[in-house]
């Protein structure tokens, strides 16, 4: 493992010199380290770049990293990882991403996720994404998440972009069973001329499943974001969506939501709200002591959090 | 020592408001400000803590000369200000904020302290976000808790009571007098509360942007009770307001 990859997995993941438990380093496209746990087993893909990662049933209180790293340009990696989650399983999966480019050529992570969550499993997902790096070549992350949520399991899934990123589209589908919950928090930063996409699928299949989607974002200089929702009712149903969005300079953002219900018994919002930092904001943390500046930088750094 | 000296302010259509209005509050004084709605208290609140700037005329706190000070600056000079309109923020929680206000990491007892002082039970609140999921009520107490957590030199306080049941508004009062006897700042609050006045040291009557009258509560607050129409009718036209 190179240093690069040390100090972005530092930032990602959580990374302290070593990960406890069961892990996997993927680095610009091969791995850096694995391990396995008695009930977290990760084995390569046979057809495919990618790991098969199998939680068993009842497996409570791990935690799984599968980390992956692109620290030069010219590399462009695409990796499909299936994650099996057993009956009453409770852990937590933590699977940041960090891109660096310093030789003028593009790097890209292009990472598929799909989670099967077997019958009353609970799995809290997190997911950094940070580019660094100077020099003309764009980083580029390009995550898809497909979920399939089987009866009474529960994905909470905490994505997060950093900042770095030139561009990125985020993909995420999921598909609920009966007393399903899929929670998403999102939260992406931009800058510069920098564009980011994130476009959810959720439908809500069987009874009493919900969806819970709240995304904020920040968009400074010259960056463009867009937030693409669609929540499906097709049953009895509860769908939430929210996108909150804040611009500076001149950043600017899109947001399209979407509900679509077609069972009497489905309930769905959605909530939007893009605006500047209010000026009251402003005022109230610089009668607490903070100059304008400092308190702007609160401001987006609470909202992100 | 707080001095206002021939403050003038005008409204943003160019309308006189704030005329010629000159003050001062001793330190370690508990000062209500009232007056009828529309008078000048809350633009009189916002000049002290630099959000308003004057026209003309000076601001001067401990013989310093503030008035150039931005709002910053007055808070590091030991200004605070709990605004009448509670500030919501999506991300931040109350403990953040009262993190900031106190400068400093808090200790849970600190918290504790802080929160119990203005009626609410720390546990539920410490951890929630300055949102709207917050009702009026929570958010006022908050703001207030803001300000408490300053220590500051003198604290203004814009309408505490506004949105505050009952029973929080008693504990806010009993919080005021433990304030008084326990800091060594002023505390300058607007209120039309009558229990809120009967624990002032000095009472300012604001009206029609200037001050009506000042003076020790035992002066002031008798004829403040019996005489509404002299506080709510203009200075020099309360024949106007005869029935």
């Amino acid at each position: 493992m190179n240093k690069i990859t040390d100090e972005l997995l530092r930032i990602v993941s959580d990374f302290k010199g070593k990960f406890q438990g069961a892990y996997n380093i993927r680095e610009n496209g091969g791995c850096a380290g694995r391990q396995s746990t008695k009930n977290i087993q990760i084995e390569s893909k046979k057809d495919a770049p990618g790991l098969v990662i199998r939680i068993l049933p009842d497996a409570k209180g791990e935690t799984v990293y599968i980390p992956a790293c692109v620290t030069h340009g010219d590399v462009d990696d695409l990796v499909y990882n299936d994650f099996y989650v057993g009956e009453n399983a409770d852990v937590v999966i933590i699977a940041g991403c960090g891109v660096q480019t310093d030789d003028g050529h593009d790097a890209r992570h292009n990472g598929i996720h799909r989670f099967y969550l077997e019958k009353g499993a609970h799995v809290i997902y997190r997911e950094k994404h940070i580019g660094t790096g100077g020099g003309k070549g764009l980083r580029r992350i390009d995550p898809v998440t497909d979920v399939t949520l089987g009866e009474d399991s529960t994905l909470e899934m905490d994505t997060i972009q950093l900042g770095g990123v030139d561009s990125t589209l985020r993909k995420t589908n999921a598909v609920l069973a009966a007393r399903a919950r899929f929670i998403v928090r999102e939260r992406i930063m931009t800058t510069g001329k920098q564009t980011a996409q994130t476009d959810f699928e959720v439908t809500l299949e069987s009874e009493d499943s919900g969806v819970d989607l709240v995304s904020r974002s920040v968009a400074k200089g010259e960056s463009y974001q867009e937030f693409n929702s669609c929540i499906r009712g097709i049953n009895r149903c509860t769908g939430h969506s929210e996108c909150d969005a804040i611009l500076a300079d001149n950043g600017s953002v899109n947001a399209i939501p979407a509900l679509l219900a077609s069972h009497v018994d489905a309930a769905l919002i959605h909530e939007a709200a893009i605006g500047k930092i209010a000026g009251e904001q402003i005022l109230k943390l610089q009668t607490l002591g903070l100059t304008e500046e400092q308190a702007e930088e609160k401001i987006i750094s609470g909202f992100l959090k | 020592m707080l001095k206002l000296e021939q403050l003038a302010w005008n409204l943003p259509d160019g309308r006189e408001f704030i005329k010629d209005l000159s003050l001062t509050i001793e330190s370690g004084k508990l000062v209500v400000v009232t007056g009828p709605n529309g008078g000048g208290k809350t633009t009189l609140a916002k000049l002290i803590a630099g959000i308003e700037v004057p026209l003309s005329g000076h601001i001067w706190l401990d013989n310093e000369d503030i008035t150039k000070a931005d709002v910053t600056a007055r808070s590091g000079k030991g200004i605070a200000y709990a605004f009448q309109q509670p500030v919501r923020f999506k991300g931040l929680t109350v403990r953040d904020l009262l993190e900031l206000a106190a400068g400093d990491k808090l200790e849970e007892q600190e918290l504790c302290s802080l929160l119990g002082k203005v009626g609410l039970c720390p546990e539920e609140y410490m951890d929630r976000e300055m949102n709207a999921a917050l009702s009026g009520g929570e958010s006022k107490r908050i703001e207030i808790a803001t300000v408490l957590a300053r220590g500051a030199k003198l604290s203004v306080f814009d309408e505490p009571e506004a949105g505050i049941d009952l029973w929080s508004f008693a504990r806010l009062v009993e919080t005021f007098e433990e304030l008084r006897e326990s800091v060594d700042g002023t505390l300058l609050i607007i209120s039309h509360q009558e229990r809120i006045l009967s624990i002032a040291d000095e009472i300012v009557v604001i009206a029609d942007g200037q001050v009506r009258t000042a003076g020790q509560r035992q002066e002031v607050l008798p004829s403040l009770l019996s005489d509404e129409r002299a506080v709510r009718c203009p200075l020099g036209k309360e024949e106007l307001c005869l029935e």
